[in-house]
């Protein structure tokens, strides 16, 4: 395995106390991060409530039909195997000074370093008219599961010829591909089913992932079935009415029979609580530790860091973790964290066998994580139909390793 | 080719143990796609691949002579020494 005994902690370096991590989050990032500390023979426990993980790369195919829910649902059993303590509640409360993490049954547990990767808060307060309750009737779909599987549903129970709304918003958001790749998969199933329906995408940005990319493909796959208006298009939704699934912009209102709201988003709860999340509604990292720039002993990865020109990805989750057990395994030891380099990947699905991606390669400069110039960027314009089809193919396979890699 | 086999040499001699088994800077990111076990049909796994092999591949990718979807696009963000460190941490993995 990973690390292997040779560079496992003694009890004899600790005296008696072995070092208690805790992470809090059990995702791309929370899992991968307690399952490296743990080969390292520390104590990890994994605070997360929920025993299945449904994942959401992968999960807009579900939404096309393309792809059932339980292919995007992986069990915690094998990371706690592994040694990993699984705590199944949730966090309520951190006391940084007394480095103490409190859990909703009221007990609590000690810790020397904290590891929080608890994803995205949708913000139910950001959008007039969009609160949870309205997410019922007009779903997010923007964490896998329930509302995932109900945005399937109301696709499949609009007649032929309908309209379908996605309203994306400004930046940062987890995922920046996302809502686009969403748009491609859905008009894919109305295509192939429901030929004569529309689908408008209301954009709170003039610019998006992978763009030249995704309107050259639905110029080719989907011509006249996907409207994009941009923010100064008058794309930015200002209001929603649930009950009429009506969106207001400042251009006049848009009525759907499908309507996809995807709201602005913060850091998990739990790092608003923890002190960690400055008034972006994100956490500022040290960009070699992920250590929280503003509480000791707390690092934060995945969605809820600021991770410079890193997207919020399950990829760039993932890579963080690693990186981040490393350097608490030097700093637990007392030995200067060396500077990394991260890597993303982002495919996105624009049909079933055309796919296209984004990388970047990430070094620290400057305190942020900077792109490393001449490296990256996207597929290639003008490719053939060979080269999306490979990517394609590379795209379910980078999930299968990915998710084996965390869950497996 | 010559001249990386006698840099490995070199760099396997300086290099303490117990450093080894740290992973190199970019080294982490590689197992999000290729797996360190046993991988997917489509992606090469990095149980299969020699460090020489790797060193080999990273060039050509860098150096546009070895066609590719995305490993060109990140072969580019890595130097000679980076890549090698990388692959050498992969062969102890193998």
């Amino acid at each position: 395995m990973l690390g292997g005994s040779a560079t496992a902690f003694s009890r004899s370096l600790f005296g008696q106390a072995l070092p208690h991590l805790i992470v809090i989050g059990g995702g791309f990032g929370g899992a991968t991060c307690a399952r490296e500390l743990k080969r390292h023979g520390l104590n990890v426990t994994l605070v997360e409530p929920n025993l299945i993980y449904t994942a959401c790369p992968f999960s807009n195919a579900v939404i096309a039909g393309l792809r059932p829910i339980e292919a995007q649902q992986f069990r915690l059993d094998v990371v706690k195997q592994g040694g990993v303590v699984v705590a199944q509640q949730w966090a309520v409360r951190v006391e940084p000074g007394a480095r103490r993490v409190f859990l909703v049954d009221g007990s609590s547990l000690q810790y020397d370093r904290l590891v929080l990767a608890p994803g995205i808060d949708l913000r139910f307060d950001a959008l007039p008219g969009y609160d949870e309750a309205a997410s019922a009737m007009l779903p997010h779909a923007w964490k896998a599961g329930e509302q995932t599987e109900l945005l399937r549903r109301q696709l499949e129970a609009m007649e032929d010829g309908g309209t379908v709304i996605i309203a994306a918003p400004s930046n940062p958001f987890r995922c920046p591909p996302g809502p686009y790749e969403r748009a491609s998969l859905i008009a894919h199933y109305l295509k192939t089913h429901k030929p004569r329906s529309k689908l408008i995408i209301l954009d709170a940005k003039d610019t998006f992932s992978k763009q030249r990319l995704f309107q050259a493909a639905w110029q080719e796959l989907y011509p006249n079935l996907i409207e994009w208006v941009s923010l100064s298009s008058g794309g930015k939704v200002n209001e929603v009415n649930a009950k009429t699934r009506t969106l207001t912009t400042d251009f006049g209102h848009h009525t759907g029979d499908v309507v996809n709201v995807i709201p602005p988003q913060r850091a998990g709860q739990i790092t608003h609580v923890a002190g960690a999340a400055d008034r972006s509604g994100w956490c500022p990292i040290d960009p070699v530790t992920f250590e929280s720039r503003l509480q000791p002993n707390i690092h934060v990865i995945g969605d809820s860091s600021i991770a410079g020109g890193m997207p919020k990805s399950a990829f760039s989750a993932n890579a963080q973790a690693k990186v981040c057990a490393a350097a608490i395994v030097s700093l637990l030891r007392g030995q200067p964290p060396s500077a990394p380099k991260l890597i993303n990947t982002c495919y996105s699905l624009v049909a079933p066998d055309y796919g296209i991606s984004v990388a970047g390669v990430y070094r620290p400069a400057n305190g942020v994580l900077t792109d490393v110039e001449g490296a990256g960027g996207t597929s290639p314009p003008n490719a053939p139909p060979s080269f999306r089809s490979l990517e394609a193919t590379y795209a379910q396979a980078w999930f299968e390793t990915i998710t084996t890699e965390v869950f497996g | 080719m010559r001249t990386i086999i006698v840099a490995a040499i070199l760099l396997a001699a300086i290099a303490p143990a117990s450093a080894q088994s740290v992973a190199p800077p970019g080294a982490a990111a590689c197992s999000g796609c290729h797996a360190l076990g046993v991988g997917s049909a489509s992606i090469p796994p990095l149980s299969g691949q020699t460090p020489e092999s790797i060193v080999t591949a990273m060039q050509a990718f860098r150096m546009g002579q070895r066609q590719a979807t995305v490993m060109d696009r990140i072969a580019k963000g890595f130097s000679d020494e980076e890549t090698r460190a990388i692959a050498d941490w992969v062969g102890q993995k193998r």
